[in-house]
């Protein structure tokens, strides 16, 4: 059962990213990679992850690509224009096409050395229910690694501040 | 259950996947979605090895992935929106003036 959950949100996960990338119009990419994270949520459940499942739900797929929407249809660009062709050579054809073999260089790669770090096969049983705790998980956060959590709110407020002031208009 | 390196295998093409479209775009929302799905991608993979290594941490990490990831997307979109209003254009070879 867990067999088939898994291979059907990986393809899912893998065909809407490859779509993502393919769509000429960035609304399509923005709809498609929440169905992307979507499946990912799914995979996090299949791991004992809900917790994690459900920070994807709303963050990823709630708050950020609600961000992206907003400024997809606020510059209401609909389509990708041609780079003019005096920039340079290697944005042209070829370029892409060396981009292409790149990318898929790195793909067998990375796939390559995936593969070799064995089966690994998870553990079942009682103390798998550790992994799957939302108040270890609120334990851990709030002592061992409480000041990276009180350094993100920093990081946050920083990155508001720094989004209100790039964005603003610029009074002349 | 799947075994782990199924998980790590699928990360790896994900992060492939988002690696061509930063590559290859010539739009820059599309070039951030694309981080965006590299960055699941190393989720994928530090929750896949947290369950194998049955430990909390891999969530931890991936928690904070999420935070910064939303901290990028705010910055980067409003670096696109005050970019768009100079140069009325999402193309990334438009924005040369720093070229030496």
């Amino acid at each position: 059962m867990s067999y088939y959950a898994f291979y059907v949100f990986a393809f899912i996960a893998i065909v809407s990213s490859l779509l993502v990338v393919g769509q000429k119009n960035p609304m399509h990419s923005v709809m498609l990679l929440i169905a992307s994270f979507g499946a990912l949520a799914g995979l996090y459940v299949l791991l004992d992850a809900p917790f994690t499942a459900v920070t994807q739900i709303i963050v990823y797929a709630g708050a950020i690509m609600v961000l992206f929407l907003f400024v997809v249809m606020l510059l209401n660009v609909p389509r990708e224009e041609p780079t003019p062709a005096s920039v340079s050579a290697l944005l042209g054809p070829t370029g892409m096409r060396v981009g292409v073999v790149l990318s898929l260089l790195l793909a067998a790669e990375v796939v390559w050395a995936m593969s070799r770090v064995g089966v690994g096969v998870f553990s079942q049983g009682p103390g798998t229910a550790s992994v799957s705790s939302v108040a270890l998980i609120g334990r851990a956060l709030f002592t061992r690694h409480a000041f990276a959590f009180e350094a993100t709110s920093v990081l946050i407020l920083v990155a508001m501040v720094g989004a209100v002031v790039l964005a603003r208009r610029e009074q002349h | 259950m799947v075994p782990l390196n199924h998980y790590l295998v699928l990360s790896g093409l994900l992060f492939a996947i988002g690696t061509a479209g930063v590559f290859l775009r010539r739009n820059l929302i599309t070039v951030l979605l694309s981080i965006e799905i590299m960055l699941n991608a190393v989720n994928l993979t530090f929750v896949a090895v947290g369950r194998y290594l049955n430990t909390v941490d891999g969530q931890i990490i991936t928690f904070f992935v999420m935070t910064v990831a939303a901290a990028e997307a705010a910055v980067g979109l409003a670096l696109v929106i005050a970019l768009f209003r100079h140069r009325e254009t999402l193309n990334p070879d438009a924005f040369t003036s720093l070229k030496w």
